[in-house]
C-alpha cells in the first residue's frame, strides 16, 4: 500500500473507527501509568524529608540534601548492616550463577547433540521440574537441609539456587537449533577429541545462550526472597530479607518499633531503591535477550 | 554414524560427564527434597509410619480451609485478570503501527519484573498507604481512608492479584507479543482484505493462534500462585497481624515447621502443594506441544 492512501485512509476517520482508536490509547496510557507510577513515585520519594513524604505532592521532587539524610540513616542502621546484606545477596547471587552455569551449559550441551542412554528421560524429566514453581521445593529443601545440619551456612542458598532446569532447557534449545551436528562432526573427523569439541568449537559459538543463562539465574538468585528467609538468618540475611527486617523499625508501619532504631518511610524507600537497582540496571541493558529468552522454547518451528 | 563406532563410545561417555554436574544437582535438591517431604509427611515425629495421618491432622487444622480458600479467592481473581489483560493488551501492543512505540510500551509494560520479590511487596505498602501513596485520589474514592483499611482481609485476594500482576504481567505481554508474530503476515493480510476488523481478526485468528501460549500462562500462574508466600508475610509483618501470619498455605508450612516444630505436618502441607504442581506440569509437557522434546 502506498503512502498516500495510507494517508488518505487516516482522514477518512468514521466515528466508530474513531472511537476504538480513543479506546486503544487510553488502555495503553492506563497501563503505562499503572506499571511505571509506583516506580517514578519511589524514586522521587527518596528525595524527600519523612514530613514533606505526607505534606508535599507526590510528584515533586524534594532535595539532594533529603537523599543524602536518608542514605545517612540508612547506613547508619544497626551499624551499616545493608552493606552485609548487599554483600550476601551478590555472594550467594553469583556464586549460584557460576555453578549454574558451570553444570547447565555442557548440561544442555550434551541434550541437544550427544547420544545416550537416558537422554529422552533426563529432558523430559529437565522440562518437568523446569515448570514447577521453585517456591514449592523451597520447604522440602529446607527439611532436607534441616536433617543434615546445612542451616545458616551461605551454600544453604548457594546449592539450591544453583540447581536450575530453565538455564539447561535454554541451552539445550540453543543447541539444537543454532549449532548444526556436522559442524562437531568435522572437528572430530579433523582429529578434535570430545572435549575440545565442546570447548573449541561449541562454546565459542553459544556465548548468547551463556549471557540469556547467566542473566535469568542472576535476577531469580538475586529476588528470591522464600528459601534464605528460612536459611540464613540474622547476619547472614541477603537485602530481600533484610529490606523487610527493615519494615519492621518503621514506626508507620510498625508503632511497637518507636523507641529502638527507627526507619522512616523515605530510608526504606531508598533501601528499596537500592535492593532492586542491579537488576533494574541489567534489564536497562539487556532488553534484547529478555525477549529471546522469555520466548525460547514454543519459537522453535 | 553407526552405533558400533569407536568414536560413538566416546561420545557417549563425554555425555555422561557433560550432564554429570546438573544431574549431581537435579538428584540433590530436586528428587532429594521431594522424596524426603513425601518420607517425612507419612511418618510421624517420632519416625513411625502412620499412613496419612498427618494430611489429616493438617486438613483438620482450623487454619487448613481458610488459607486454602484465601488462595483460591486470589487465584481466581488473579488468573482472569492475568489471561484477559495480557491477552488484550499483547494484541493491542502488537498492532501499535508506529515503528518504535510497541517497543517502548513493551519495555515500559515489563520493567516492574525487574522488582520482584520482597522488594515489589514493600513498594506496594507504600502505594497501597493512603497518607503516602502516589494515587491517594483513588483509594479516597474507594472510601479508604488509611492503610489498615486499604489491607482489611476481604480486600488482600484483589491486592495479591495486582501486585502480582504488576510485576509479572509484563513479562507474558512479550511472551505473548512473540506469539503474534509468529503468526504468518500472509494470514494477518487476507484476514485484512476479506474485510474482517480489528476485532474480528483477534477473535479469529489470533486467539486460536496465542491458545497454546495462554494455556502455557495459565498453567505457570496457576502453579506459582497456589505457592503465595512472600506478599502476604510482607504485609502481615507491616500490619501487626491485620494480615494474619498464617494467610496462605505455604506460610502455614512455615508456621508448623518453625513455630510448632512439627516438620512431618510441614511436610505433608508442602506435598500437597507439590503434588498439585507436578500434576498440571506433568498434564502440560504431555498435552501442551509447547515444548520440544524431539
Amino acid at each position: 500500500m502506498s503512502a498516500t492512501s495510507q494517508r488518505s485512509r487516516r482522514y477518512q476517520v468514521s466515528p466508530g473507527r474513531w472511537l476504538g482508536r480513543a479506546t486503544v490509547t487510553t488502555i495503553v496510557v492506563f497501563f503505562i501509568l499503572f506499571f511505571i507510577i509506583p516506580i517514578v513515585w519511589l524514586l522521587i520519594a527518596t528525595s524527600k524529608a519523612p514530613r514533606q513524604l505526607l505534606t508535599t505532592g507526590a510528584f515533586e521532587w524534594g532535595s539532594f540534601h533529603s537523599v543524602s539524610a536518608n542514605w545517612s540513616a540508612l547506613v547508619h542502621f544497626q551499624g551499616g548492616i545493608i552493606f552485609h546484606w548487599l554483600q550476601n545477596s551478590a555472594v550467594y547471587a553469583l556464586s549460584a550463577l557460576v555453578i549454574t552455569l558451570l553444570t547447565s551449559i555442557p548440561a544442555g550441551y550434551a541434550l541437544a547433540l550427544g547420544h545416550f542412554h537416558g537422554r529422552k528421560v533426563l529432558l523430559t524429566t529437565t522440562l518437568i521440574v523446569m515448570l514447577i514453581p521453585n517456591t514449592a521445593l523451597v520447604i522440602p529443601v529446607f527439611l532436607e537441609l534441616a536433617a543434615a545440619h546445612q542451616i545458616a551456612h551461605p551454600l544453604a542458598v548457594i546449592l539450591p539456587f544453583s540447581f536450575f532446569p530453565f538455564g539447561v532447557y535454554l541451552t539445550y534449545i540453543y543447541f539444537s537449533t543454532s549449532v548444526p551436528r556436522d559442524l562437531l562432526d568435522a572437528a572430530r573427523l579433523d582429529g578434535c577429541g570430545e572435549l575440545s569439541v565442546f570447548s573449541r568449537v561449541a562454546l565459542p559459538l553459544a556465548r548468547p545462550v551463556v549471557a540469556l543463562v547467566a542473566f535469568f539465574s542472576f535476577v531469580a538468585n538475586w529476588n528470591n526472597y522464600f528459601l534464605p528467609f528460612l536459611t540464613e538468618p540474622g547476619r547472614r540475611e541477603p537485602i530481600q530479607v533484610g529490606l523487610t527486617e527493615l519494615l519492621s523499625s518503621v514506626p508507620a508501619f510498625n508503632p511497637t518499633a518507636a523507641g529502638v532504631t527507627t526507619i522512616e518511610l523515605p530510608t526504606l524507600a531508598l533501601a528499596t531503591v537500592i535492593a532492586v537497582t542491579p537488576v533494574l540496571i541489567i534489564f536497562l541493558f539487556s532488553q534484547r535477550f529478555l525477549v529471546s529468552g522469555l520466548t525460547a522454547g514454543g519459537t522453535k518451528a | 554414524m553407526s552405533r558400533k563406532d569407536p568414536l560413538a563410545g566416546k561420545q557417549m561417555r563425554m555425555s555422561y560427564l557433560f550432564v554429570f554436574g546438573y544431574v549431581l544437582f537435579l538428584a540433590a535438591f530436586g528428587v532429594a527434597p521431594t522424596l524426603y517431604a513425601l518420607y517425612l509427611s507419612v511418618h510421624s515425629t517420632s519416625g513411625r509410619f502412620v499412613w496419612f495421618r498427618n494430611f489429616a491432622h493438617v486438613r483438620h487444622d482450623f487454619r487448613f480451609m481458610p488459607a486454602v480458600i484465601h488462595v483460591g479467592s486470589f487465584l481466581v481473581i488473579w488468573l482472569v485478570a492475568l489471561l484477559i489483560l495480557v491477552t488484550v493488551l499483547a494484541i493491542i501492543v502488537h498492532a501499535l503501527s508506529q515503528r518504535w512505540l510497541s517497543p517502548t510500551v513493551r519495555f515500559i509494560y515489563y520493567i516492574p519484573g525487574a522488582v520482584a520479590g520482597a522488594s515489589s511487596v514493600v513498594l506496594w505498602l507504600f502505594v497501597l498507604n493512603p497518607t503516602v501513596s502516589p494515587v491517594s485520589g483513588v483509594l479516597h474514592a474507594f472510601g479508604l481512608k488509611t492503610f489498615v483499611q486499604t489491607i482489611s482481609p476481604a480486600h488482600l485476594p484483589v491486592i495479591f492479584a495486582i501486585i502480582a500482576f504488576w510485576s509479572g504481567a509484563g513479562g507474558w505481554i512479550v511472551v505473548m507479543y512473540g506469539a503474534l508474530n509468529s503468526i504468518p503476515t500472509e494470514i494477518m493480510e487476507a484476514a485484512r482484505v476479506d474485510g474482517a476488523g480489528a476485532v474480528r481478526t483477534a477473535w479469529n485468528i489470533q486467539l486460536p493462534m496465542m491458545r497454546k501460549w495462554i494455556s502455557y500462562m495459565a498453567v505457570i500462574s496457576l502453579a506459582a500462585g497456589t505457592q503465595l508466600f512472600v506478599e502476604p508475610t510482607v504485609l502481615s509483618q507491616a500490619s501487626q497481624g491485620v494480615v494474619p501470619i498464617d494467610y496462605s498455605l505455604n506460610q502455614l508450612a512455615y508456621q508448623y515447621a518453625f513455630k510448632q516444630t512439627d516438620n512431618n505436618g510441614a511436610a505433608a502441607i508442602a506435598v500437597m502443594l507439590l503434588v498439585v504442581c507436578l500434576v498440571l506440569s506433568v498434564f502440560f509437557v504431555i498435552r501442551g506441544g509447547l515444548f520440544e522434546r524431539d
